[in-house]
């Protein structure tokens, strides 16, 4: 075991890409002697030339496109999509097109390529570089998402990814980069499509993703100090989503609470729901509850950006309200 | 026509450039029957009047070059050799389909013919044709990436992107554009203030560009031989501008009052089909019973094809889920 920051295990998952995989090249915005603009590709310009490092011009729809074009004839190419903000930019490229291909083709053709890019608020950056798009992807079906919270998690997945033969969003939280966490030694892959359970409770599941797995955390440490006892699940994926995981955990502990860090309405923390009620309906003691970000462009100014995204003790609060009914 | 006779071509390979398009013609034809009697669904939108580029171009590609077309893709299909009988079943939404009946009209694939596909998102098939020809050049490979587009393309950013992309990384792909004046209903002379020289704008890439006359096969066929040896000899991409015309409406929904009559027959005037026709008689190529010939045995292969689409079984409900994801 070694302990990394969250940025090196995405460095470090993009090396074995590329060190492993003569058909693997990197496409994106300033990842070249710039080195990204998270310093995720810090030093690959000198390392692996501009044959493997496509520093490619702002144009998010056609260098994803390239990816996906690349990608159907044979190549394994990784693409960075600087922030999932950007990503609506090639959206036509990523749901049209990369989504479709093996459907609308009989199979003839395939997009096995991973298009990484970043989610999230918290960074002062206000409500064009704040929002959280996996859970509008993850609705598309031929595509996956995958959501992880870890550097362990990072790394495993990735891995994973990796050996698909279809695309993968692979969603990165600008918040997550500086966080720190123990990775095994070996070369560990991470199923894609199975939840986590990072935190085994009996009294309540609280549920979430990428950086909320913190704030739930976090919150199920506040719950602890008044006895109560929750677990937390870490999604890892939207799509595909692992529901009996979940299932299981409702039926255990008999109280559910989803933490999502986009809006409520329309978010994926409703599709979670849906799910645990329809399968776990009779073990539940109490409507399962959600935890989202506000309905607000997220603002620039530090308390209500604060304000407008779930914090520790707002999940807290929503689970003790649950158990209090 | 505006060419002297191909070098490259004997007189069977110049007849076969006539019955290509002959087939493309009546392969419409018929699309625009069964679209009537209910056995097409959706869009369906019509290559005639267009078929000398498909066929002209297309004569040129080795069998690795790469196609990708738009949603008007069945003469470009048909001139990649994709059989009637596949394509027809195709627009049927049978499963002996080109796309097992999963892409319809729109979005025609033939991955042993390196047919990459019909795109029906208009610019959108533009980055996944650079992204062919960054692999090929990636791999050291001497395959061309043929990418064609309508003018109506040309306004998309996706257009504009690519370009770019292809021209700062030297990519080998050609960039054609059938420019038939309108996009959808709206004349490009309302849409795009260089409708008549869009090879122009490849300028602003530093892109190699020339305008060509698309209903001339011979004449479409003499600059792509110069378009593919320009990117096989590693010059980087280019850039095609043909003029030609859609003698039908947008789809066949579209009666398509909006045209000029004195537009209309202008162009008509111009059908590549007669064109080419008169031109092999009066070189003495080709006599008028020759022609008949041809032009029976097409008949008999299109009819051949409707019968095929409909015999053809649709696909099997287990289809639905097939093919999402690799199984």
């Amino acid at each position: 075991m070694s302990v990394i920051t969250y940025r090196e295990a995405v460095s470090q998952a993009l090396k074995e890409a590329l060190d492993e995989d003569e058909r693997t090249f990197l496409i994106g915005e300033d990842i070249g002697p710039y080195g990204g603009a998270f310093a995720v590709t810090k030093g690959f310009w000198d390392e692996y030339g501009k044959r493997r490092i496509k520093d490619s011009p702002l144009s998010e729809s056609a260098f994803t496109g390239a990816g996906i074009g690349a990608a159907m004839a044979g190549l394994r190419p990784i693409v960075e999509l600087m922030t999932i903000n950007f990503s609506l930019l090639a959206a036509d490229q990523i749901v049209n097109h990369a989504a479709k291909i093996r459907y609308m083709s009989n199979g003839q053709f395939t997009a096995p390529l991973i298009v990484r890019t970043v989610t999230g608020g918290g960074a002062g950056v206000a409500s064009t570089h704040s929002q959280c798009f996996e859970g509008w992807y993850a609705s598309v079906p031929g595509l996956q998402v995958v959501v992880p919270s870890t550097p362990r998690d990072v790394l495993g997945l990735f891995r994973s990814c990796r050996d698909l033969e279809d695309p993968v969003l692979f969603v990165e939280h600008i918040l997550l980069y500086g966080t720190r966490g123990e990775v095994p030694d070996t070369s560990e892959k991470i199923p894609i499509g199975l939840a986590d359970v990072k935190r085994s409770g009996n009294d309540i599941s609280i549920i979430s993703y990428s950086r909320m797995v913190q704030v739930s955390e976090a919150a199920a440490e506040l719950l602890s100090q008044d006895g109560i006892d929750a677990e937390v699940i870490d999604l890892r994926c939207l799509r595909p989503l692992d529901i009996p995981t979940l299932v299981e955990s409702a039926k255990k502990t008999h109280n559910v609470l989803v933490v999502e860090e986009a809006p409520q309405l329309g978010g994926f923390a409703g599709e979670i729901v849906a799910n645990v009620q329809q399968e776990a309906f009779d073990y539940l003691d109490a409507p399962v509850g959600r935890i989202a970000g506000e309905e607000v462009p997220i603002p620039y100014s530090y308390p209500l950006e604060q304000m407008s995204i779930p914090d520790p003790e707002r999940v807290a609060q929503a689970a003790r309200n649950i158990l209090e009914r | 026509m505006s060419t002297s006779p191909d070098k490259d071509l004997g007189k069977v390979q110049l007849v076969d450039l006539y019955r290509q398009m002959r087939l493309i013609r009546e392969f419409e034809r018929e699309s625009e029957r069964q679209y009537t009697r209910g056995n097409i669904r959706g869009f369906l939108h019509v290559y005639s009047g267009e078929e000398a580029i498909a066929v002209g171009a297309m004569s040129t590609l080795t069998p690795e070059d790469y196609i990708v077309t738009h949603y008007r893709d069945h003469g470009q299909a048909l001139a990649r050799g994709i059989s009637a009988n596949e394509a027809m079943a195709e627009l049927f939404g049978k499963s002996t389909g080109c796309s097992g009946g999963k892409g319809g009209s729109m979005h025609l694939f033939d991955a042993a013919k390196n047919f990459m596909g019909g795109y029906a998102i208009v610019g959108g098939q533009l980055p996944i044709a650079t992204g062919l020809a960054l692999a090929s050049q990636y791999r050291d490979e001497k395959r061309v990436t043929l990418c064609f587009m309508g003018d109506g393309a040309i306004n998309e950013g996706e257009f504009h992107e690519s370009m770019n992309l292809a021209s700062i990384w030297d990519l080998p792909i050609i960039f054609f554009c059938e420019n038939n004046l309108y996009g959808m209903g709206a004349p490009a002379s309302t849409t795009l203030h260089m409708y008549k020289e869009i090879y122009k704008m490849a300028d602003a890439f530093g892109m190699a560009s020339y305008q060509v006359d698309g209903n001339d096969v011979l004449a479409v066929r003499e600059l792509m031989l110069k378009a593919t040896d320009h990117v096989r000899s590693g010059k980087g991409p280019l850039f095609i501008e043909a003029h030609t015309y859609r003698l039908r409406g947008h789809s066949v929904a579209d009666p398509a009052d909006y045209r000029p009559d004195e537009e209309v027959k202008y162009w008509e005037g111009l059908d590549p089909l007669p064109r080419y026709q008169e031109w092999l008689i009066g070189e003495g190529l080709i006599s008028e019973e020759e022609i008949d010939e041809i032009n029976s045995s097409v008949d008999d292969e299109i009819v051949a094809a409707a019968e095929f689409a409909g015999n053809s079984p649709f696909p099997v409900p287990e289809d639905l889920y097939k093919g999402v994801y690799n199984e």
